[in-house]
């Protein structure tokens, strides 16, 4: 396959997983989307790292792995906070800074 | 590994239709894996929809001759990133569903559209770059891939690899002080505990359900020697059945002794 294909399926998930974001009110499904996103660009990186015959894309890939898993623990506990403070996961709840 | 794993861009026809087929099957299952995840109503759900993704894009990975990748992504993302969702809908609540109501009049109609014009953007984009054939094997990629991988990593890339350790470092302290819960009253020790059973009343635990009754199911409140019955007995969550309700009986060879028991 060319890597044309593994690029537009790259394309096709970081929409669903942007759309994901916009749509969905359950912030840990927020999050799951960002990861959709985050791993259809892992996808475009190895499928260019393909196109130009080395490993650098692979390396890039494997950084924003770390990033993302980074990301995810201090998201997922940011999370919990203020779901202890204000009882809801929604992202509609967390309007104090609103006004 | 690499030779079994990665499909060599200089393959033969049948080896190149082997990689179309399953390259159309796992687009198919992914797209619509993800589109199962923003359309599901349950969290977890969405999260076993996000591993079928998950797991297709490792595969892809594994044709695309990246195997080190291919296991990263199942060892941390689908292991320990998945895991980590899980726990924290475990904590938060499973029955945490989204609510259907929109807030923001209109607000998913717009969100389609942006996700439409973001998608034809993107396309056309990619449209009229030059995304040429894969590069065949060269001195970069013909080496072991984790050979290649960690000299890469360990020589141009050393800096950005000691700045991603201490983001990890950074990390792990930031989730332990937000998730560290900070203590407003002391802890009560066991004198405290014992005083406040003292003055409450009743010194003997709570009777589990099911003792003198009829039946020793969890849900059965248990009689009081007086043969009323006690609702502490009934744990909160199951509604508590009349005790005198009559059940066909599991064995019955054998008799009921707690009947004669409770109507003494």
């Amino acid at each position: 396959m060319s890597p044309i294909h593994y690029v537009a399926l790259s394309v096709i998930l970081f929409v669903i997983g942007g759309v994901g974001v916009l749509v969905r009110r359950n912030a840990i499904v927020v999050f799951m989307c960002i990861e959709l996103m985050l791993n259809a660009c892992n996808l475009a990186f190895v499928a260019f790292a393909r196109m130009h015959g080395n490993l650098d894309g692979q390396v890039i890939a494997f950084f924003v792995m770390v990033v993302a898993a980074a990301e995810v623990v201090v998201g997922l506990a940011i999370l919990m906070a203020i779901f202890r403070a204000r009882r809801s996961a929604s992202v509609d709840d967390a309007n104090l800074l609103k006004y | 590994m690499s030779h079994v794993l990665a499909a060599a861009p200089s393959g033969t026809n049948a080896d190149s239709i082997a990689v179309a087929t399953i390259f159309w099957i796992l687009a198919v299952i992914s797209v619509g894996a993800a589109l199962a995840m923003i359309l599901v109503r349950r969290a977890v759900h969405c999260a076993i929809m996000l591993a079928v993704v998950m797991l297709c894009l490792a595969t892809m990975y594994a044709m695309q001759g990246a195997p080190f990748l291919a296991f990263v992504q199942i060892i941390v993302y689908t292991g320990a990133v998945l895991m980590l969702f899980l726990f924290v809908i475990m904590l938060i609540g499973i029955s945490s569903s989204d609510s259907v109501v929109e807030t923001i009049k209109g607000q998913r109609a717009a969100a389609g559209l942006a996700g439409i014009g973001l998608f034809v953007i993107l396309i056309l984009s990619i449209g009229h770059a030059a995304i040429g054939p894969a590069a065949r094997t060269t001195a970069a990629n013909n080496v072991d891939n984790l050979t290649g991988l960690a000299r890469l990593i360990f020589t141009t890339y050393v800096f950005p690899f000691e700045v991603t350790g201490a983001l990890l470092i950074t990390a792990a302290v930031g989730a332990m002080v937000l998730a560290h819960r900070e203590r407003t009253t002391p802890k009560p020790t066991q004198r405290d505990l014992a005083a406040r059973r003292l003055a409450s009343g009743h010194l003997a635990p709570d009777p589990s359900p099911g003792v003198y009754a009829l039946h020793d199911a969890a849900d059965r409140p248990a009689l009081l020697p007086d043969g009323s019955t006690s609702v502490l007995s009934v744990s909160q969550t199951l509604a508590p059945r009349d005790p005198n309700e009559e059940t066909p009986p599991v064995r019955p060879e054998l008799p009921a002794p707690a009947a004669t028991e409770a109507e003494s």
